[in-house]
């Protein structure tokens, strides 16, 4: 039986990662996100796990790091600048496999910006936030009760795909209070995903020798099974290595196992990576995501009473995007689609590399303030 | 009988990648001892934590489950493994860049928490790894290839900095003799809180080179010249302390340990006990 409860984002993203079977948290207190970890440090000890509030924002992480090398699923939450400070520790948990959610509740940037106004001016960020070459995984909530399915799913993709995975929150929607319709408990726990074990002999035990596009196969710590842990580049046995071919393998298996997958199997689950909103007779295609799309319902339903046959594509999964669907729509609105977000343009390049054109409407914002349905509005009426 | 070490070592993994002569391998060998004295079980029980630097491979050579972390940062992933897996013995090990300088901030806290973790700082006063850069430690007025007309940058007292953060077992030995070593090490592993140990090493290839002992005796004689055991510094006049090192232990007292202070967290999470109040703590502020 669904559940209905009054709560924020940023209350429903916690929640959600101790349902999803999250033990440790770690991080450091950031506007928008620290009620992330207060609720943490209420809820994770009542479950029997831990949270600690490090000392700054790499410790944070640092720790989240440390707990899941040892096999127990953790997570961090902060805003832009401490995802800026945790950099190099994603860059560790990418190359050595560690799943990790990292909660970003996005606000103004860069630097320290606009601290308490909302922004979606990370997601190129979460696209590529360390050195190196890796994939990533960012899914952005676009509803109070996506703060909690879209978290549990985060950490299960964290644990099918052993990599970091982004959970994007812009401030409107971490802090927005209302009401979310949350899927039964035993639900949810009966869908959790644990990382997968090595069953043989210490001596075949072997984390990182997998094939191409696979993850690796670690087994928790201290349970009988010994391994290495490193950021340098390993061979199979997780051991530093410089050897050329196996460097070059690693990363087309890190890049591939993410990227490849998502695109031979339309995603990395069964799950819908995007939502479409009265497209089925639509003549202009409004695409917005995270709070911004809670504005575009309201401007498709304007726009209608008008007589302008509106209709949303709003993406969930942002990296890897849901390119396919995306190209479908760069084919069937042409020049008739309207792209709106709260920062330059990070999303639109996107849109503009997959349908190979830059013919299409942006409404584009970056001052901190939301886009309200009116601007919306006026704006596709102005293409129409 | 001769102690086995292969039983301990990634023998697969030897020679180690140190320069002929360095202390690293006299303290890995004092570590493995002091392991074995504790009857730790490495498959089960024990976690060995590195960063970056020569010490940073200083975990890839034991048996046990390890993990070799970015620079500056062992004691946070440290605190992490040992809040998740409070009954495993975690061991790090940073140099005196790797621990004082850009992980100076997580070495203050993790002695002001008191969490159980054994921290093995070598100290070789110099960035050895990478060619003799100034760290931390390096003495004033020596060469170094980042202050090529002499350091002018203080040394850092690391006890004194363990011990001002709080840290309830501090210790200073240096890897001239291994027994002593050994033995403060076990006393360490031993102590219940943050055992903060102090490990004076050689680097006659990067520190010695330009500072007139390259030759690894000449760096182990200016070692043996700066130490001294506490009981005998303690004699010294003011300024006679000022440029020596006092050995053994430093500080050892009896804290609320962090881990344990944590389960106590939990069960008044769980209504098993009331919140934690000033009540709990010997000292209060």
């Amino acid at each position: 039986m669904a559940r209905e409860v009054i709560s924020t984002g940023n209350e429903l993203a916690a929640i959600a990662a101790i349902d999803a079977g999250a033990k440790f948290f770690g991080g450091y207190p950031i506007t928008p996100s620290s009620e992330i970890m207060h609720v943490a440090s209420d809820l994770l000890p009542k479950a029997g796990g831990a949270a600690i509030q490090m000392e700054d924002e790499i410790a944070g992480i640092s720790a989240a790091l440390g707990a899941s090398i040892t096999g127990v699923k953790s997570f961090t939450a902060t805003s832009g600048p401490g995802i800026s400070l945790k950099a190099e520790q994603i860059g560790l948990g990418f190359i050595a496999e560690t799943p990790l959610v990292i909660f970003n509740v996005m606000r103004g940037g860069p630097s320290t910006g606009l601290p308490t106004r909302v922004s979606q001016a990370d997601i190129g960020q979460a696209q590529y936030p360390t050195h190196g070459d890796y994939a990533s995984i960012t899914i952005c909530a676009g509803s109070l009760t996506e703060c909690y399915t879209q978290s549990v799913r985060a950490f299960n993709l964290a644990e099918k795909y052993m990599t970091p995975v982004f959970m994007l929150l812009d401030e409107t929607i971490g802090h927005m209070h209302g009401k979310a319709m949350l899927p039964d408990l035993e639900e949810i726990e009966a869908q959790n995903v644990t990382r997968e074990r090595f069953e043989g002999s210490q001596e075949d035990y072997k984390p990182y020798d997998v094939p191409m596009n696979k993850p690796a196969v670690i087994n928790p710590m201290f349970q009988g099974y010994k391994h290495h842990v490193t950021g340098l580049h390993h061979g199979v046995t997780g051991f530093p290595t410089e050897d050329a071919e196996q460097c070059e393998f690693n990363i087309e298996r890190l890049v591939g196992k993410i990227n490849t997958i998502s695109a031979q199997n339309d995603g990395l689950d069964d799950l819908p990576d995007y939502e479409e909103y009265r497209m089925e007779d639509a003549e202009v295609c409004l695409i917005a995501y995270g709070s911004i799309g809670l504005g575009a319902y309201e401007a498709v339903e304007k726009l209608r009473a008008e007589g302008i046959k509106a209709g949303m594509f709003r993406p969930i999964m942002l990296w890897p995007s849901p390119a396919k669907k995306i190209a479908e729509i760069g084919e069937r609105f042409k020049d008739k689609i309207f792209v709106t977000e709260l920062n330059m343009g990070q999303y639109s390049k996107e849109i503009e590399r997959i349908i190979k054109r830059d013919d299409f409407t942006t409404l584009l914002k970056a001052n901190g303030r939301p886009i309200a349905p009116a601007e919306m509005v006026a704006k596709v009426k102005e293409m129409m | 009988m001769a102690f086995n070490y292969d039983k301990y070592l990634r023998v697969e993994k030897m020679p180690t990648l140190w320069c002929w002569g360095c202390g690293d391998g006299v303290i890995l060998k004092a570590t493995i001892r002091a392991m074995e004295k504790m009857g730790w079980d490495l498959d089960k029980e024990v976690c060995v934590v590195s960063g970056i630097g020569c010490s940073g491979r200083f975990s890839s050579y034991i048996d046990c489950n390890t993990v070799h972390t970015t620079h500056g940062r062992t004691v946070a992933y440290a605190t992490g493994i040992k809040l998740a897996n409070p009954h495993v013995n975690v061991v790090v090990v940073a140099g005196d860049g790797d621990g004082l300088a850009i992980g100076g901030n997580h070495t203050i806290h993790g002695c002001r928490r008191n969490i159980d973790l054994n921290f093995i700082l070598i100290n070789n006063f110099i960035y050895g790894l990478t060619n003799s850069q100034t760290s931390p430690t390096t003495p004033r007025g020596m060469w170094t290839v980042s202050q090529k007309n002499g350091n002018i940058d203080p040394t850092f007292n690391a006890c004194s900095l363990a011990i001002g953060a709080g840290a309830s077992f501090v210790a200073r030995e240096s890897m001239l003799d291994p027994k002593k070593l050994e033995k403060v090490l076990v006393k360490g592993f031993q102590h219940k809180g943050f055992s903060f140990m102090d490990i004076m090493s050689n680097c006659h290839i990067n520190l010695g080179r330009k500072n007139k002992m390259a030759n690894a005796m000449e760096n182990l004689d200016w070692i043996d010249s700066i130490t001294m055991p506490l009981k005998k510094w303690e004699a010294l006049s003011e300024e006679e302390q000022l440029n020596i090192f006092p050995t053994g232990v430093l500080r050892q007292v009896e804290q609320e340990e962090y881990c344990d202070m944590y389960a106590e967290i939990q069960k008044a999470a769980q209504g098993k006990r009331a919140k934690i109040t000033q009540a709990d703590f010997v000292k209060k502020i």
